[in-house]
């Protein structure tokens, strides 16, 4: 049983660990901010989420797992707003996002062309 | 008042938490400290709907499940954009309509798209969403307008009994 939950919990870190990488990767192979934030989401989802349960398996039905799982619903609610506000920051700022169509000219935001 | 009791236990609930101890003088410090963060937040006037959208709770336990599913699909997807990095890259800007009716729904719409990797939403405008996405199955499955059918239904969840009262208050409110 010990032997079971450890295998699913370093599954689960591992592949966490996984997509944190593919994220990093991400963070540097993509073309602008814009999309390097969508690599950066990789990490603040699967890859922390991963982690978390990797270790809440390890930790079992403790006050440790409550904590985890607080963690869990702390970061899931700061960082969409901590995304959006970089994003409006790239927009106030007049970086214009490397796209294939010019969405742009609508209003709400910098009418510009790549 | 029945936000102050349901935000009094979420404290509570927190507090014994994080703490861990069952003694009487550690718990009696979290009874004071929770007294006096529900004075001030009393005093400063933000525990309402908005702030505390106790309305939604019964809804969430259906649309958490279902987005976090949306999570996994989308990171996948997004993942595998990266790692092959090839035409499956295709970022995108676009218009989304937003069908919810407060604040708080418009929000948690936004939110969740931003939190699906693979779309952030740049900009919100009224009920018009400026949303960059990353490739052609992010845009599409945001096209399909699920999420914002499941958020408004979401919302719905109070409206039997509050949207008559609430909008108003709502608006104001912001």
């Amino acid at each position: 049983m010990d032997l079971l939950i450890d295998i699913i919990s370093w599954v689960c870190i591992i592949s966490g660990g996984l997509f944190c990488l593919i994220g990093g990767l991400g963070l540097i192979r993509l073309p602008d901010m814009y999309a390097r934030m969508h690599g950066a989401s990789l990490i603040d989802t699967m890859g922390i989420g991963l982690i978390l349960t990797g270790l809440m398996f390890q930790a079992g039905f403790t006050l440790v797992t409550a904590k985890l799982l607080l963690i869990l619903a702390f970061v899931f609610f700061t960082s969409p707003t901590t995304t959006h506000a970089l994003a409006r920051a790239g927009l106030n700022g007049g970086l214009v996002p490397e796209v294939e169509n010019d969405e742009l000219s609508e209003p709400g935001a910098d009418p510009s062309k790549t | 008042m029945l936000h102050v009791v349901s935000l009094a236990v979420v404290l509570s609930g927190i507090w014994w938490l994080l703490s861990g101890y069952a003694v009487l003088f550690i718990l009696g410090l979290g009874a004071g400290s929770i007294l006096l963060v529900l004075f001030i937040c009393h005093r400063m006037d933000t525990i309402d709907h908005e702030t505390h959208p106790i309305h939604l709770a019964p809804a969430i336990v259906t649309y958490y499940p279902w987005l976090i599913w949306e999570i996994v699909l989308a990171n996948w997807d997004v993942a595998k954009a990266i790692v092959k990095n090839d035409s499956s890259l295709r970022p995108r800007l676009m218009q989304v309509k937003s069908t919810q009716k407060s604040e708080v729904g418009r929000v948690t719409y936004a939110n969740s798209i931003t939190l699906t990797p693979g779309t952030v939403t740049l900009n919100a405008d009224g009920d018009s969403f400026l949303v960059h996405s990353l490739t052609q199955g992010s845009k599409e499955g945001l096209e399909t307008g699920e999420m914002d059918r499941r958020v408004s239904a979401l919302e719905l969840g109070k409206d039997g009994h509050r949207a008559t009262s609430q909008p108003a208050a709502g608006e104001t409110d912001i």
